[in-house]
């Protein structure tokens, strides 16, 4: 494949607009690749994110034509089939200039819903078994995955809707925690999740799984906490 | 939205649901039956069984709706959750206090 992309990238911060360049199309190009090839050959002021460009760090999300993708693992024949390409930074979340976006909220509220693992033991203590095929590490299997990428927290309605929501990454890494039988914070973990802004105000669209590049689903994540937080909150367990 | 309002929404729908099917067939049921208000009111005043009936009705929709109202409004509007707070308990009073007079004038004799 060869000619030219029409590529048009955000510039400004939160106040901005979006600047169109031509850049050369070619086979197995990935939309991190026409990024880098403006700034390295049009210009070198422009700013974005990215480290590992395998699909492993989560760096390099992106608004691209209109949806939140992993840009290094995005080919351009696949998103721009008729030579166009508008690339944003990511959604609801502050722009620091051009395509880079701050990430703390997203971090804080990965914090805020207890997302760090709370050893019980200590080196002492023998190693916990754990059985590949129980349900509880099952279901932490099936989200563990996650490398915080964002992608689900730009896709998200109820995030744009309400600054107080969590998100779908900070409660699914909740989600594989609770599951885990090692962990000594979950009673904490699950008032956190069953706050205002917490689990129960997902409305459950789904966006966060069509989008996540990994194919995790954390609605189904959130829908168990949900579950979960709400058994606790009746038994008494956790108190609001 | 967090856990309470979530239960409270939840068991409020469950009760809810059939109530509303009760409901909509004893409508269908009168009209079919060409019942006229006379014949209707004749029926419910007095009755313990549909003052219980729709007193759960109500009660069930003037606490559910306010909580998708103030969800609705958290969502939607620039106010303050407090304030959603205070809008949405005065809007439950209002239909706690229309319901319970439609239900006072159908069921009391």
């Amino acid at each position: 494949m060869t000619g030219t992309l029409d590529v048009s990238l955000w510039r400004g911060a939160a106040e901005g607009s979006f600047r169109r360049y031509q850049v050369p199309w070619r086979e197995n190009q990935t939309v991190l690749d026409v990024v880098t090839w403006v700034q390295r050959n049009l210009d070198a002021t422009l700013s974005y994110r990215f480290a590992c460009r395998v699909g492993m760090c989560g760096s390099c999300a992106m608004t691209v034509n209109g949806r939140p993708r992993w840009t290094c693992r995005t080919h351009v024949s696949k998103v721009a089939a008729n030579g166009r390409l508008t690339i944003g930074p990511l959604q609801n979340l502050p722009v620091i200039k051009d395509l880079a976006t701050d990430m703390q909220p997203f971090f804080e509220k990965w914090q805020t819903a207890k997302g760090a693992f709370a050893p019980s033991k200590s080196r002492t203590d023998p190693i916990e078994t754990i059985v590949p095929g129980s349900a509880g590490r099952l279901a932490a299997d099936a989200a563990i995955e996650c490398i915080n990428c964002a992608v689900c927290y730009a896709a998200c309605d109820t995030v744009r809707w309400n600054p107080d929501y969590l998100g779908p990454a900070a409660l699914n890494r909740a989600w594989t925690l609770v599951n885990d039988v090692r962990d000594a914070a979950n009673v904490e973990r699950l008032a956190a999740a069953a706050a205002n802004g917490g689990c129960h105000a997902c409305h459950s669209h789904q966006s966060c799984q069509e989008h996540c590049p990994l194919a995790l689903n954390p609605t189904a994540s959130i829908a168990g906490l949900k579950r979960r937080a709400a058994q606790a909150y009746l038994t008494s367990t956790i108190k609001l | 939205m967090n856990v309470r309002l979530y239960v409270w929404q939840r068991l409020t729908a469950a009760l809810i649901l059939p109530l509303l099917l009760v409901h909509l067939i004893v409508i269908f049921y009168a009209m079919r039956k060409g019942f006229s208000a006379a014949d209707i009111l004749g029926r419910t005043r007095g009755s313990v069984a549909w003052a219980l009936f729709y007193g759960a009705f109500v009660s069930a929709v003037a606490v559910h709706a306010p909580i998708g109202l103030r969800t609705v409004l958290i969502e939607w509007t620039r106010l303050r959750p407090r304030s959603c707070d205070l809008i949405v308990i005065g809007f439950g009073i209002v239909i706690a206090a229309l319901g319970s007079r439609a239900v006072a004038a159908v069921v009391l004799p």
